[in-house]
């Protein structure tokens, strides 16, 4: 069985999640095993039908009054409960804050290591193999992991969604014990920074911007471009965060987030390898530069070479006779 | 407040990595190499601790020999002492190995520390692990990713960056805190410091003086291959005006590449 952990915000399941539990459920119809799912703490109801859809057979719900906020230790204690329980060959998370928090833990927990930020997982050849960029995307590994359960994070936006298929899954709850004195730290309160926009990480497009844009007017500009486009957010290169021209909270890169779009736009954005590190996983790039040399034009699908200051309205001007 | 603040030394990330296919590793002839970006804001926010606070500050790494500068320039921004935990591997990508050794450290060495500050990932493994498992193996909270730090006493509150929002977590000291981007700016060594940081030993041990040997120490990650991300073929770049581009762009967006 391979086990994935659904994680929960504002009482919906997350997107990034399904694409794992996705992934976990082709997997195990390679090896003609079962995908189940995990929740802990508050359930949406609607959990037995989109989890099903996405291909999971089981989903595990797992309660307890010490659950009702974000805690490491809490979640962790609850997740080994049910893995000692239904000893999973594998415990796949998506590779957000939370499950980067928690799959850590919880292979520290049982004593085994993990694979981070996977993007891509075979089973051909009987064992479970995973690759993932190391060397901020300079370099690729494939490993596998001697003790079991593989515990593995999953990157979002790489992994294909199931088809919807109408099936649905059983709905297990189960209170588990959590003793108080267990959890020293817990999410006293979440701020949301940007109102109800995308983050970078999870938009299917991101609009990013260098050092050229200039100015925070510059970025005004990109967010009306990016208005114009479905599921998209705001980037930034570390240039403009540092100029204080866009919150880091936008920065793509080393130091910043990673992302892997369907649409990446780079404006103004030279290409330095540490930038590179957070987007080059990428489906399809488009770089807008006037240099023709810039590095970006490099790993890019499309070019511009010229002035963004006259791209962008162009670009908008053509995107609004879609609509 | 006693700090221990773990370093890793990792090649400049403006490195061109290359590989030896053979070997499943990375060629370090010709690498230049240095603290892990994201440890330097660990270190800072030590030093700006114990300046408040009192208490010492201790940088470890664990590495080969070769670590031992990444070990003095912590000194040189300000730590009170180094020690360096030998290993004989060249990179695992174990986040559990490290994670187990560095847990041994505390355990033996470090029992009394009230806060272990760790960088958020480092440059190589990318793992972004080993810190959550060194707090699960001390049963430790912990806090990641980490843009603010406020402690009182034994409680802290760290703000962390999640998915377009803001997390506070709020915990009680011992603690795991991992540094992001925006904790806090490093500051530079001085000419002062860099001379007083000569003086210091960095003692060198080996996991077995902290209890872990043999098959302890063994990898639980094997790995398979390591090599090179593939070429991308070379895109396209648009001719004409920036209409005629932009028109064209948006065209092959919908048509060709099927992202519109
Ligand atoms: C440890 C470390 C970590 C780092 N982490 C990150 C990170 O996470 N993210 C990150 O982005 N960087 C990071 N950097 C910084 C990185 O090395 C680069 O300095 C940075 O990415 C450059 O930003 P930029 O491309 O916006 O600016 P520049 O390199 O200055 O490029 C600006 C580009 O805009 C083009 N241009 C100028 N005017 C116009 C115009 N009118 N129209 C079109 N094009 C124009 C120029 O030709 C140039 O290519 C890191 C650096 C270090 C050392
Ligand atoms: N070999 C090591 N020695 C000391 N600290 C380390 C080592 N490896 C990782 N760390 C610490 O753990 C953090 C996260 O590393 P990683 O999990 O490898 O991405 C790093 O930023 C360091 O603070």
């Amino acid at each position: 069985m391979i086990l994935t952990y659904i994680e929960i915000r504002d009482g919906k399941i997350k997107k990034s999640s399904l694409e794992t539990l996705s992934e976990a459920s082709r997997k195990a119809r390679e090896t003609g095993t079962a995908a189940e799912a995990v929740v802990v703490g508050a359930c949406p109801e609607t959990a037995g039908a989109d989890l099903g859809s996405a291909g999971a057979s089981k989903v595990h719900v797992l309660e307890s009054p010490e659950l009702s906020v974000y805690s490491s230790q809490g979640f962790v204690r609850a997740l080994e409960t049910l893995v000692r329980e239904t000893a999973p060959a594998a415990v796949f998370f998506p590779a957000t804050a939370m499950g980067r928090d928690l799959a850590p833990r919880l292979a520290a927990r049982l004593d085994v290591s993990l694979a981070s930020d996977c993007t891509a997982v075979d089973i051909s050849s009987g064992r479970i193999v995973f690759t993932r960029p190391v060397f901020a995307g300079k370099a690729r590994l494939t490993l596998a992991l001697t003790a079991a359960p593989a515990i593995a994070t999953l990157r979002p936006n790489v992994f294909p969604l199931e088809a919807a298929n109408g099936a649905s899954a059983e709905v297990v709850k189960k209170t588990v014990d959590i003793p108080v004195d267990a959890v020293g730290g817990r999410v006293s309160e979440i701020v949301c920074e940007m109102g109800a926009v995308l983050d970078v990480s999870e938009a299917e497009i991101v609009v990013s911007g260098g050092r050229a844009m200039k100015g925070p007017e510059g970025f005004t500009q990109l967010s009306e471009l990016a208005a114009l486009l479905p599921r998209s957010a705001v980037g930034a290169s570390r240039t403009a965060v540092d100029s204080g021209w866009i919150g880091h909270s936008h920065q793509v890169g080393q130091t910043g987030k990673t992302v892997s779009p369907n649409l990446y736009f780079a404006f103004g954005i030279s290409g330095a390898i540490q930038h590179m590190a957070g987007m080059s996983s990428s489906k399809v790039i488009v770089a807008v530069n006037k240099d023709p040399e810039a590095p970006m034009f490099k790993v890019a699908d499309y070019g511009i070479v010229g002035d963004l200051f006259a791209v962008i309205p162009a670009l908008a001007a053509e995107l609004k006779t879609l609509a | 407040m006693n700090v221990v603040v773990f370093l890793k030394r990792v090649p400049d990330t403006e490195s061109r990595i290359r590989i030896d296919r053979e070997a499943k590793a990375v060629l370090e002839e010709g690498l230049n190499f240095i603290i892990s970006p994201n440890d330097e804001y660990a270190v800072e926010e030590a030093l700006r601790l114990r300046e408040a606070k009192g208490g010492k500050v201790t940088a470890v790494s664990f590495g080969p020999e070769e670590a031992a500068p990444t070990l003095r320039k912590a000194l040189a921004m300000g730590a009170d002492e180094a020690v360096l935990v030998k290993d004989d591997r060249r990179e695992t990508y174990d986040s559990l190995r490290t994670a187990r050794v560095l847990a041994a450290f505390v355990k033996a060495r470090a029992a009394d520390s009230d806060l272990l500050l760790f960088g958020r990932m480092s440059v190589g493994s990318d793992n972004a692990s080993v810190p959550s498992m060194v707090a699960e193996i001390l049963s430790l909270p912990q806090a990641n990713v980490v843009t603010k730090l406020e402690i009182e006493g034994t409680k802290a509150v760290a703000h962390r960056e999640i998915e377009g929002a803001l997390e506070k977590v709020a915990f009680s000291l011992p603690a795991v805190v991992s540094a992001q981007k925006g904790l806090n700016e490093p500051r530079y060594e001085t000419l002062k410091g860099i001379m007083a940081a000569k003086k210091k030993p960095v003692p060198v041990i080996t996991p077995a003086e902290l209890g872990l040997e043999g098959a302890a120490l063994d990898p639980k990650v094997e790995i398979l291959d390591l090599e090179l991300p593939p070429a991308k073929p070379a895109g396209k770049i648009l001719p004409g005006t920036p209409e005629e581009a932009a028109k064209e762009l948006v065209r092959l967006l919908r048509t060709e590449a099927k992202v519109l």
